[in-house]
């Protein structure tokens, strides 16, 4: 089981990475924001509903003045064989996401319990869930299909980190997370986790379009000619967050009750507990950053990025280099 | 998220100018003002909360005190100087630090500061009717016509929707997502009160460790001379301990096929004040309850059982925990000390430098192929290997030292005050080694021992229910949407308007669906 796990990550990753090369391919022949116009058009009211309601929702601004048309509606999409291609990459990628999933699931029969006991599986899973929260994303708004490049992108550099530096063999659980609050606390973690990756994604997208529009066009910037307009990445970016603040604040939450179980005492500043908290205080500074009318959206959004650097602080060098209690990661 | 009235707090730059003239009292007083409205916007508590975050990093990077006192001592005799100008600083108590606890405690003031106004606020919103319509209702984001009209009706159809309606005359206005507000006020509260549960934790709450070796003679009770460390709140007297003891009689561990740890329980009996006796098992995960506090097992390992026969043939036995050096295979370290060793029976007597002490690696499975090496290979006791080194001399502990040490005085040992004698032997159990002297030493097996912690924390319950209304609120902070909406009739004309106050894409949706609504009703 554990061997057949480790085949169908393999399997896994090489769907990604096809399913990245059709996204990208999509991306690049879809002419002159084709993925642009489609995203902003499904932000921007519907013609019908123009009737009534004029620029509803357009957060930011004064409601009190209606927001300017966002751009001309187009009727074409894009033209029928990017199309094509850009459902063939979703296509891998849901065969990718049916090969990781089945990755998860021999790992925790070959281990003989919840298949997220050490780092390589914790990762696994956070990767998992960032796959699902893109699938989401999509089959909400068909539009934003495209960035999927960037998705796959960050799927495939964590989980080729993970099978190279970070693999462990499937074993039982220490006896330290032998708690049914692994099952509440980790479960919690990786689904913040995995929806903040996704967040990631966005926020990193909506600062190269942000740059584009100020007519930087050097290498990360000169993507923007292809994104979706900056408000509507910024907002899915917020809604992100928004989305997996609360989970995560519950993780640590769960991560303090177990921590007076296991350990005598919920707050002890542990390493991994101390940067739990950056990350969170981090996090609840771009909510109000960005509920700030004077600070500017793009400094919110750096914030977001800040937000996800100390993510991954936390998941590899205090997992790696510092020693804590929280020494579960199993690597040697 | 649309502030539409950016909240007050956020309005820094309004501060007025400062009086010019006139005495010195007014500029204090103006200049007090513009600093508390500098310290409750919403830009200094962004700040803040970043300053908090990167005053915690050195907490995570650096040994501190409060989490394994040993490796700061470590740390500060191998780094010298550096490590004394870092201990300066308070690198080592980051979060006990004075510029730690201003920062919490600056941004927490500028919290209230920006909490009560907004509290206020709030409470006269849910006390006053829902705000009339503006004069023009066309300009509002949401904008629908219709015929017809009955005011009643309409109030009643919002009603139902669970908005909150006022009628004036032929204007309908209505409102909906207070819950949000709400929810976030209940959130920054909730901050607050875990603050001051966390007071009260590091108040009232104490702590102690020891490590108990298995066996009756080797119980021992709740108070502080009996831990080999403890913390007291600043409000707890050594004597609020509530008096129990326990006693370890049994420890196991068990081991998957492949060798790795899967359980380990520790058997004990522990009695209250009544002094009855009562067995339990504790196990990580599963700490004991009793009187209050909690009683955890947090490590184990092996005490070597030495006896020492000294050159006049008298003998003591020692039996000391081992401290894992490897907490995986369970190598250990640690002492017998013999201070009393060597006692000439004739005078009674003791030559001070003819004290004995053995510093030891303990190796519950040695390699059996590479005998030096000083790895144990496995945490079961195998092919267990006692590794001694034996040093005469002062051991400088007379001095009503505690006995508990675990390792001899290195100082000593430099200069010269304790001698190595003889080479280092490594013995099984049952296995005797004379020393040159005359005297004699003998490991005659293991005990297990087991670290336990007992802790009695009263905030713990405060600081949970705070934290769960802390989601509760963020909950509906995030996801609640304030709008309104306002009807007014106008002969057979009747208009529609809707403003979301928050970010809220859904809102055409619903302002529609209330529309659709009244037309079916015929009302619209
Ligand atoms: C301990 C530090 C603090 C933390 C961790 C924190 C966290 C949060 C979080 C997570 C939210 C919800 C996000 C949102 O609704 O946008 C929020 C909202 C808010 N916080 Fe804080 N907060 C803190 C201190 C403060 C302070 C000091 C102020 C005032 C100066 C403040 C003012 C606000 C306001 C006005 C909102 C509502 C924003 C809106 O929804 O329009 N917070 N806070």
């Amino acid at each position: 089981m554990g061997a057949l796990s480790n085949h169908l990550l393999v399997v896994t990753v090489l769907a990604y990475l096809v399913a990245m090369i059709a996204y990208a391919a999509e991306l690049s022949f879809g002419g002159r924001g084709a993925v642009a116009r489609a995203a902003t058009r499904t932000a921007a009211p519907t013609p019908e509903r123009v009737l009534v309601t004029v620029g509803a929702g357009g957060d930011g601004g004064d409601p009190a003045t209606p927001a300017p048309p966002a751009a001309p509606a187009t009727p074409e999409g894009p033209t029928g064989r990017t199309a094509l291609i850009g459902r063939f990459a979703v296509a891998l990628t849901v065969v990718g996401y049916a090969a990781h999933l089945a990755t998860i699931v021999a790992r925790g029969l070959a281990a003989h319990r919840v298949p997220w006991g050490n780092m390589y599986e914790f990762v696994l899973a956070v990767c998992f869930v960032g796959a699902t929260a893109w699938l989401v994303l999509l089959n909400r708004r068909p539009a934003v299909r495209p960035l999927g490049v960037f998705v796959t992108l960050a799927l495939i550099i964590m989980l080729f980190i993970d099978a190279v530096r970070l693999y462990t063999s499937a074993g039982p659980l220490m006896p330290a997370l032998n708690s049914y609050w692994l099952k509440i606390h980790v479960t919690a973690a990786v689904t913040a986790s995995g929806v903040l990756l996704v967040g990631f994604v966005a926020a990193a997208l909506t600062l190269i379009r942000l740059g584009y529009d100020q007519g930087k066009r050097s290498f990360p910037c000169s993507l923007g000619y292809r994104l979706p307009a900056a408000e509507t990445l910024e907002r899915l970016t917020f809604r992100v967050h928004a989305f997996a603040f609360p989970i995560w604040t519950f993780a640590i939450i769960c991560g303090a009750i177990w921590a007076r179980q296991a350990w005598t005492s919920y707050w002890t500043w542990d390493p991994k507990e101390t940067w739990s908290f950056i990350s969170w205080v981090i996090y609840a500074g771009y909510l109000h950053a960005r509920a700030t009318p004077s600070v500017k959206r793009w400094v919110a959004t750096c914030i977001a990025v800040v937000g996800w650097g100390t993510m991954m602080v936390n998941l590899f060098v205090i997992n790696l280099v510092v020693t804590g209690m929280h020494s579960y990661a199993g690597v040697k | 998220m649309a502030t539409v009235e950016a909240p007050a707090a956020d309005r820094v730059d309004s501060g007025a100018p400062l009086p010019r003239g006139n005495g010195f009292g007014p500029w204090v007083v103006a200049l007090a003002r513009r600093g508390w409205r500098q310290l409750t916007s919403m830009r200094t508590a962004l700040v803040l909360l970043f300053l908090l975050a990167v005053a915690a990093i050195p907490g995570s990077l650096l040994p501190q005190r409060s989490i394994k006192i040993e490796d700061v001592n470590t740390y500060l005799r191998t780094h010298g100087s550096l490590g004394r100008t870092l201990d300066r600083f308070y690198l080592f108590d980051v979060f006990s630090s004075p510029w730690f606890s201003a920062i919490y405690l600056l941004l927490f003031i500028s919290l209230v500061g920006c909490l009560v106004p907004r509290l206020r606020s709030h409470i006269t919103a849910l006390l006053r009717q829902p705000p009339d319509a503006p004069a023009r209702l066309s300009r509002m984001p949401a904008y629908a016509t219709g015929k017809g009209g009955d005011v009643e009706k309409l109030a009643a159809l919002l009603r139902k929707r669970r908005f909150r309606v006022a009628v004036r005359g032929t204007t309908v206005s209505a409102e909906k997502g207070y819950l949000k507000e709400s929810g976030n006020l209940l959130f920054h509260f909730a901050l607050l009160a875990i603050l001051i549960g966390v007071a009260v934790s590091s108040w009232y709450g104490w702590h102690g460790s020891r490590n108990i070796v298995a066996g009756p003679d080797n119980a021992f009770c709740n108070t502080l001379q009996q831990y080999d460390d403890y913390g007291l709140g600043a409000r707890v007297h050594p004597g609020d301990l509530p008096p129990f003891c326990v006693q370890l009689d049994r420890f196991d561990a068990t081991y998957s096929a492949k060798d790795q740890p899967t359980s380990y329980t520790a058997y004990v009996h522990y009695s209250g004040a009544d002094g009855v006796q009562h067995p339990a098992k504790i196990q990580v995960n599963h700490p004991l309850r009793v009187d209050g506090a909690g009683v955890y097992l947090l490590g184990h390992g092996y005490a070597p059982i030495i006896k020492y026969t000294d050159r006049f043939g008298r003998s003591q036995t020692s039996v000391l925990p081992f401290i894992p050096s490897n907490e995986a295979t369970l190598t250990s370290e640690g002492v017998a000390a013999f201070p009393d060793a060597n006692v000439d029976p004739k005078t009674g007597k003791q030559d001070p430098n003819d004290q004995i002490g053995f510093q030891g690696i303990y190796l519950p499975t040695m390699s059996s192929t590479d005998t030096h090496s000083a790895e144990s290979l496995h945490p079961q006791e195998r092919n267990p290997r006692l590794m001694l080194v034996a040093y005469k001399g002062n051991l400088g502990m007379d001095a009503g030292l505690a006995k508990s040490v675990y390792t001899l005085d290195q100082a000593r040992i430099a200069s010269g005050q304790l001698r190595q004698f003889d080479t280092t032997r490594a013995l099984k159990p049952g296995q005797s080694w004379p020393l040159p002297d005359g005297s004699k030493v003998e490991f005659l097996g293991t005990q297990p021992f087991a670290t336990m912690t007992v802790r009695h924390d009263p905030g713990e319950m405060y600081v949970l229910v705070a934290a769960v209304c802390l989601l509760g609120g963020l909950l509906l902070s995030l996801w609640g949407k304030r709008r309104r909406i306002w009807l007014r009739v106008d002969g057979d004309r009747i208009e529609a308007a809707g403003l979301p106050r928050t970010d809220y894409p859904g809102f055409a949706d619903e302002f529609d669906e209330i529309v659709q609504a009244a037309r079916k009703e015929g009302t619209f």
